[in-house]
C-alpha cells in the first residue's frame, strides 16, 4: 500500500477517533447540564431534603461541602506553602529534596479510600475527634496537600534567581527576601493552586465516608465537632440508597450539577487568574 | 546676602547634622536590637518550614503505621467470631478445625464427622438459639445463670453435637464439654481463600482472591479500553487538530479530568448500566464491564493530557529531519514521534492504571459488587477499594471484619506505592537510552 | 541545478525575502552567508519545502530544480524531499541505533529488501567518512556518539536516500574545530556527487568549501558570485564591510 494512502486512512481513524472521544467526554457533561438545569432553582439550594429526600434542597449539604472546604483549607494551605519553600529556598537540591519530593509525590497518588480509612483510625478513633467536620477536614486537607506543595513549588520555581540575589545583595535577609519579595511575586500561582485544591476537596467521597458524611442531617452544624452532609456524599446516597431511588432522581441531577458547576467555577477561575496575572507580569 | 545670614544657615545646617548623627546611631543600636530578634524570627521561621517540609513524609509514615498495625492485628483475631467458642464432647477426637471446615458445617456441606477425620456419625448442628427452644425461658433463671448448666446438658447428652455458644455462658465445670481450638486467622486464609464473606457465623471468611481478581479485571480492561483510544486522541490532538479546535478541546479535557468521581458513577448507573443491560440482554447492568467502561472514561482526560504534553515535547528538529528524508506526516509520528513520547506515554499509563485500581466511588455505583471471582466480563465484580467503602461503616471498629478491611487498604497502598514508584523511574529514564 | 526566479516570502507580515532571483550550478558547493535573521535558512528551506511546516506564511514566485517548479500541484512533497536531503544546524540523530538512523530514509520509503539496506547504510557511512568509527556498534544508540560524529551521522542519513541536492543549515556551528574541518573535508568530497547549498555563519568556513557564494541582507540577495571574487574584490560595498567585518 502506498505510504500516502496510509497515512490519509490513519489520519482519518485519528480524527474520527479525536472527535469520537471528544463528543463523549462533552455528552457526559452535557447530559448532567441538561438533565439538572431544571431542577435547579433558589429553592433548591437554599432548604433541606424533606420527605426521605425525594423533594427539597440540598442547602445542608452544600453548607456542609463549605465547611469542608474552608475546614481542608486553613489546615493544608499554610503547611503546603511552608512545605514548598522549604524545599525550593532551604533544602538545596541534594538527597533531602529528592526524598521529600519522592514522598510528596507518593502522597499524591495513594487512593483516596485509603485516606478514609488512615482517617478514620487516627483524627476519629486515636485522637477521638468521632465523625466531625474537623476529622474530615484533616482527612481531605492530607489529600490536597501534595496538590498545594506541587503548584506552590512551581510557582517559586519560576521566579528568577536573579529576584534572591538582588534582594539578598540588598542585605535583606533570607526570610525577608521570601516575605517580601518572592511571596508577593508568587502569589497568583499559589492561589491557583489553592483554587484547584478547593476544586478537588468539593468532589471527594471517599475520604469522608468514615470520618464526617452524614446521610441525612437537616440541620446545619454549629461546631467543628459535629457532622455534617456533604455533596458528593449526598449525591451517592440519593442515586443508590435513597427511600426511594426514582422519586429522588431530579435531585440526583440537580446535585450532580451544583458539583460539576463548583469543579468547573473553580477551573475557570484558575485559569483566568493565571492568564490575567500572568499578562500582568509580561507588560511589566 | 549679609554675613550673619550666612552664618545661621551654616549654624543651622551643623545642627541638624549633628541631630542626624544621633539619630543615625540611635537608629543603629535601634537595627542591633533588631537584628537579634530577626535571627531568631529567623531560626524560629527555618524550624517551622523544615517540619512543614516533613510533614508529607510524616504523613506516609503516619498512614504505614495505622493501616499496618491494624490491618495485620487480623492474623491475631480468632478466626470464629470474638466472645464466641465452638464446644463438641469429649468424646469427639476432633481437635482443631480450619474457618473452611466451620464454614461448611454450619452451611450443612460437611454432614459427617469422618470427613473431617471423625468417627462416621452425623454432625449435629447447634446454634445457641436453638436452647431457647429446648427449653422454657423459666428454666434459665432470673439472670440466665442456669444457662450454662442447660447448654452442659445439651452437650453431653449429644456426642455428636457440635456448638455455637457465647464465652460468657460456656459450661465450664461439666467435664464432657471440650472447646474446640480454632486458632487464629492465617496469612493463607486470607490470600488465598476464594471466598469473602466477613459477616458469616460462626466462622468469618476473608478470603481476598474474589477482590484482588475483580480490581484487576476491572482495571486491566479500562486501561485496555482507554490506551487506544487515549493515544489516538493525543495524537488527533497534537498533530492533526488545527490551533483553535486544540485550544477549545486541550482545556474541555484537562476540565473533565477534574470532575468528581461520584458524578462519573451516577452517569454510568443511569446511562451505561442500563444501556449495557439492553445491548447485551443480561440479566443485571451492573458488571465489571461497566466498571471498566467508566473507569476508562474517567482515565481518559489523565492519559491523553500526558501523553499529548509527551508527544509535543519531540524537538521540532526531529520532527524536521524526519520529514526531511521523505517521510510522510503518519509515518514521521509513528517511527519518530510515538517512540520518542514512549517514556512519557508509559507515564501516564501507569499512572492510568494507578488511578484505575483506586478508584472507589464510580466502581462502587456501577460494577454490582458480588465478592465473587468472575468469570467473564459481563457479571458483577466487587473491587478492594470499593469493598473497603461498602462495608467500613458496619464493620465494628477493632473487629476482625474492620481489620481485614484495613489489610485490604495495606493491599491497595503497597499496589498504588509501586505504582508510583515505577512511574517516577519511567519518567525520569532519559530519552537518550532510546533504541 | 536549481533557480530562483522572483521569491518573495512573507511569515505574516514580516517580508522575509524580497524579489530574489539566483541560479545554482549542478555539482557546486554555494554557501550563503550574512547577519543573522538575513533570509539565508529561510531561503535555503524553500528548496526542500520546509517552511509549509510554520503556520501562516506566504510564497509568492519559483523555486526550479532540474527545471521543474517544486511549488507545483503535481509535486508530492515528500517525493521531493527524497530528491533534496538536508542536514540541520544541531545534530539532531533519532532515537534510535546507528544503523536505524541511516535505514530511517530507505524505510520510509518502503524499501524492504534486507541486503540492499546494509549496502546503502555501509556505503552512507563511508561517504560521510563514519564508517570506520562505527562498523563495530552499529546496533548502539545514536546518542552514544560524539556531537562531530552525530553530524556526520546525520550527513549519513540524508546522503542514504540518494538525493542530487544536499543543503547543509549551519551544518558545523554547534561543532568543535576538529569536527568542522571533518565535515568541511567531507562537503569536498560530497561535491563530485551532490549539489550542495551551504549556509554558514563563518566566512572562513564559506570561504574554504564553496565555489559561489551568496551575500544577504535583511531579505535581500545583495551579490551572488564566485567565491573568490566575493572575499577578494567584491562589486558591493555592503558586501566589503560584512567580510571585512565592520558591522555584522
Amino acid at each position: 500500500m502506498n505510504k500516502r494512502v496510509k497515512q490519509k486512512i490513519a489520519f482519518t481513524v485519528f480524527r474520527i477517533l479525536g472527535l469520537v472521544v471528544a463528543g463523549i467526554l462533552l455528552w457526559i457533561l452535557g447530559f448532567i447540564i441538561y438533565n439538572g438545569i431544571g431542577v435547579i432553582s433558589w429553592d433548591f439550594l437554599t432548604t433541606a431534603p424533606a420527605e426521605g429526600m425525594t423533594t427539597g434542597g440540598i442547602f445542608p449539604a452544600i453548607v456542609g461541602t463549605l465547611w469542608l472546604i474552608a475546614g481542608s483549607v486553613v489546615f493544608a494551605f499554610p503547611i503546603g506553602v511552608m512545605s514548598a519553600i522549604y524545599m525550593n529556598e532551604y533544602a538545596g537540591n541534594g538527597w533531602v529534596v529528592r526524598f521529600i519530593r519522592i514522598m510528596t509525590n507518593n502522597l499524591g497518588s495513594i487512593p483516596s479510600i485509603v485516606f478514609g480509612l488512615f482517617g478514620m483510625a487516627l483524627f476519629v478513633n486515636t485522637l477521638g475527634f468521632g465523625d466531625s467536620i474537623l476529622a474530615g477536614s484533616c482527612t481531605l486537607g492530607l489529600l490536597v496537600l501534595p496538590l498545594i506543595i506541587r503548584t506552590t513549588e512551581e510557582a517559586l520555581k519560576a521566579i528568577p534567581d536573579s529576584y534572591r540575589t538582588g534582594s539578598l545583595a540588598l542585605g535583606a535577609s533570607k526570610l525577608q527576601t521570601i516575605w517580601k519579595v518572592i511571596l508577593p511575586m508568587a502569589f497568583p500561582n499559589i492561589i491557583t493552586g489553592l483554587i484547584l485544591s478547593i476544586g478537588r476537596v468539593s468532589g471527594e467521597t471517599a475520604p469522608i465516608l468514615f470520618t464526617v458524611a452524614a446521610y441525612f442531617l437537616p440541620k446545619l452544624p454549629n461546631s467543628i465537632f459535629d457532622q455534617v452532609m456533604a455533596l458528593p456524599y449526598h449525591l451517592y446516597v440519593i442515586a443508590t440508597s435513597g427511600t426511594d431511588i426514582e422519586a429522588s432522581r431530579p435531585i440526583a441531577y440537580g446535585t450532580a450539577l451544583v458539583l460539576i458547576a463548583i469543579v468547573l467555577a473553580m477551573n475557570l477561575l484558575a485559569t483566568a487568574l493565571r492568564r490575567y496575572f500572568g499578562q500582568k507580569v509580561k507588560t511589566n | 546676602m549679609t554675613a550673619r545670614k550666612v552664618e545661621f544657615i551654616f549654624n543651622a545646617r551643623r545642627k541638624t547634622k549633628r541631630e542626624n548623627n544621633m539619630k543615625d546611631k540611635k537608629n543603629f543600636q535601634l537595627s542591633i536590637l533588631n537584628f537579634q530578634c530577626r535571627k531568631i524570627i529567623e531560626r524560629m521561621a527555618k524550624v517551622m518550614l523544615t517540619f512543614s517540609g516533613s510533614i508529607t513524609s510524616l504523613a506516609i509514615l503516619l498512614i504505614i503505621i495505622f493501616l499496618f498495625k491494624e490491618g495485620l492485628g487480623l492474623f491475631h483475631s480468632p478466626s470464629v467470631e470474638k466472645g464466641y467458642v465452638l464446644c463438641v464432647q469429649t468424646s469427639n477426637p476432633i481437635e482443631t478445625l480450619t474457618p473452611e471446615q466451620i464454614k461448611k458445617i454450619f452451611d450443612e456441606e460437611i454432614t459427617s464427622w469422618n470427613k473431617l477425620g471423625g468417627r462416621n456419625e452425623a454432625i449435629k448442628v447447634f446454634r445457641f438459639d436453638d436452647i431457647f427452644s429446648m427449653y422454657p425461658e423459666e428454666e434459665f433463671g432470673q439472670e440466665y445463670e442456669l444457662l450454662p448448666d442447660k447448654l452442659g446438658e445439651v452437650i453431653s447428652q449429644n456426642p455428636n453435637i457440635i456448638a455455637y455458644i457465647p464465652e460468657q455462658y460456656l459450661p465450664k465445670e461439666n467435664a464432657s464439654v471440650k472447646i474446640l481450638v480454632s486458632g487464629n486467622i492465617r496469612m493463607t486464609d486470607f490470600f488465598k481463600g476464594k471466598e469473602w464473606l466477613p459477616t458469616a457465623t460462626p466462622s468469618p471468611l476473608f478470603g481476598v482472591l474474589p477482590l484482588i481478581t475483580g480490581t484487576l479485571w476491572v482495571s486491566f480492561f479500562a486501561i485496555l479500553i482507554a490506551l487506544p483510544l487515549g493515544l489516538g486522541v493525543a495524537i488527533y490532538l497534537s498533530e492533526l487538530a488545527g490551533t483553535r479546535m486544540r485550544k477549545l478541546l486541550k482545556p474541555t479535557i484537562e476540565l473533565l479530568a477534574g470532575i468528581p468521581s461520584v458524578v462519573y458513577g451516577f452517569f454510568g448507573l443511569v446511562v451505561l448500566v442500563p444501556l449495557i443491560q439492553k445491548t447485551l440482554h443480561l440479566p443485571v447492568g451492573e458488571t465489571a464491564f461497566a466498571g471498566s467502561l467508566i473507569l476508562a472514561i474517567m482515565a481518559l482526560p489523565t492519559i491523553i493530557t500526558i501523553a499529548e504534553d509527551a508527544m509535543r515535547g519531540t524537538p521540532k528538529a526531529m520532527r524536521e529531519s524526519s520529514l526531511a528524508l521523505g517521510a510522510t506526516h503518519w509515518q514521521t509520528v509513528y517511527r519518530v514521534i510515538v517512540p520518542y513520547a514512549s517514556s512519557g506515554i508509559m507515564a501516564a499509563v501507569v499512572l492510568g492504571i494507578g488511578r484505575a485500581i483506586g478508584e472507589t466511588m464510580a466502581v462502587l455505583m456501577v460494577t454490582g459488587n458480588a465478592a465473587v471471582i468472575p468469570h467473564s466480563l459481563f457479571q458483577p465484580v466487587r473491587t478492594i477499594p470499593a469493598t473497603i467503602a461498602a462495608e467500613l461503616g458496619e464493620a465494628p471498629a477493632g473487629g476482625a471484619h474492620y481489620q481485614s478491611l484495613f489489610l485490604l487498604g495495606c493491599i491497595l497502598f503497597v499496589i498504588t506505592m509501586l505504582i508510583s514508584v515505577s512511574a517516577e523511574f519511567i519518567s525520569k529514564r532519559q530519552h537518550n537510552k532510546g533504541v | 541545478m536549481i533557480q530562483a526566479k522572483d521569491i518573495n516570502f512573507y511569515y505574516g507580515d514580516f517580508h522575509a525575502l524580497k524579489n530574489i532571483n539566483m541560479e545554482m550550478e549542478a555539482h557546486t558547493v554555494t554557501a550563503f552567508i550574512g547577519p543573522s535573521g538575513c533570509g539565508k535558512s529561510t531561503f535555503l528551506r524553500l528548496f526542500n519545502r520546509m517552511n509549509e511546516l510554520i503556520d501562516n506564511t506566504r510564497l509568492t514566485g519559483e523555486c526550479l530544480i532540474d527545471g521543474q517548479n517544486i511549488y507545483q500541484k503535481s509535486v508530492q512533497v515528500d517525493e521531493l524531499r527524497k530528491k533534496v536531503g538536508m542536514v540541520f544546524q544541531k545534530p539532531n540523530p533519532f532515537p534510535k541505533s546507528i544503523f536505524e538512523n541511516v535505514a530511517y530514509g530507505l524505510r520510509v520509503n518502503d524499501v524492504r529488501d534486507k541486503s540492499y539496506i546494509n549496502a546503502k547504510v555501509e556505503e552512507s557511512l563511508r561517504a560521510a567518512a563514519l564508517w570506520d568509527e562505527v562498523k563495530d556498534k552499529l546496533k548502539k544508540s545514536a546518542f552514544e556518539l560524539s556531537g562531530g560524529q552525530q553530524q556526520r551521522l546525520c550527513i549519513a542519513r540524508a546522503l542514504a536516500i540518494s538525493p542530487s541536492v544536499l543543503l547543509m543549515d549551519e551544518p558545523a556551528s554547534a561543532l568543535d574545530p576538529i569536527s568542522t574541518s571533518k565535515i568541511e573535508e567531507l562537503i569536498h568530497s560530497l561535491k563530485k556527487e551532490y549539489t550542495i547549498v551551504i549556509v554558514t555563519h563563518n566566512m572562513q568556513q564559506a570561504a574554504r568549501v564553496s565555489d559561489k557564494t551568496g551575500f544577504f541582507m535583511l531579505g535581500e540577495l545583495v551579490e551572488y558570485n564566485d567565491t573568490k571574487k566575493i572575499f577578494l574584490n567584491p562589486d558591493k560595498e555592503q558586501t566589503q564591510n560584512y567580510i571585512t567585518g565592520r558591522f555584522g
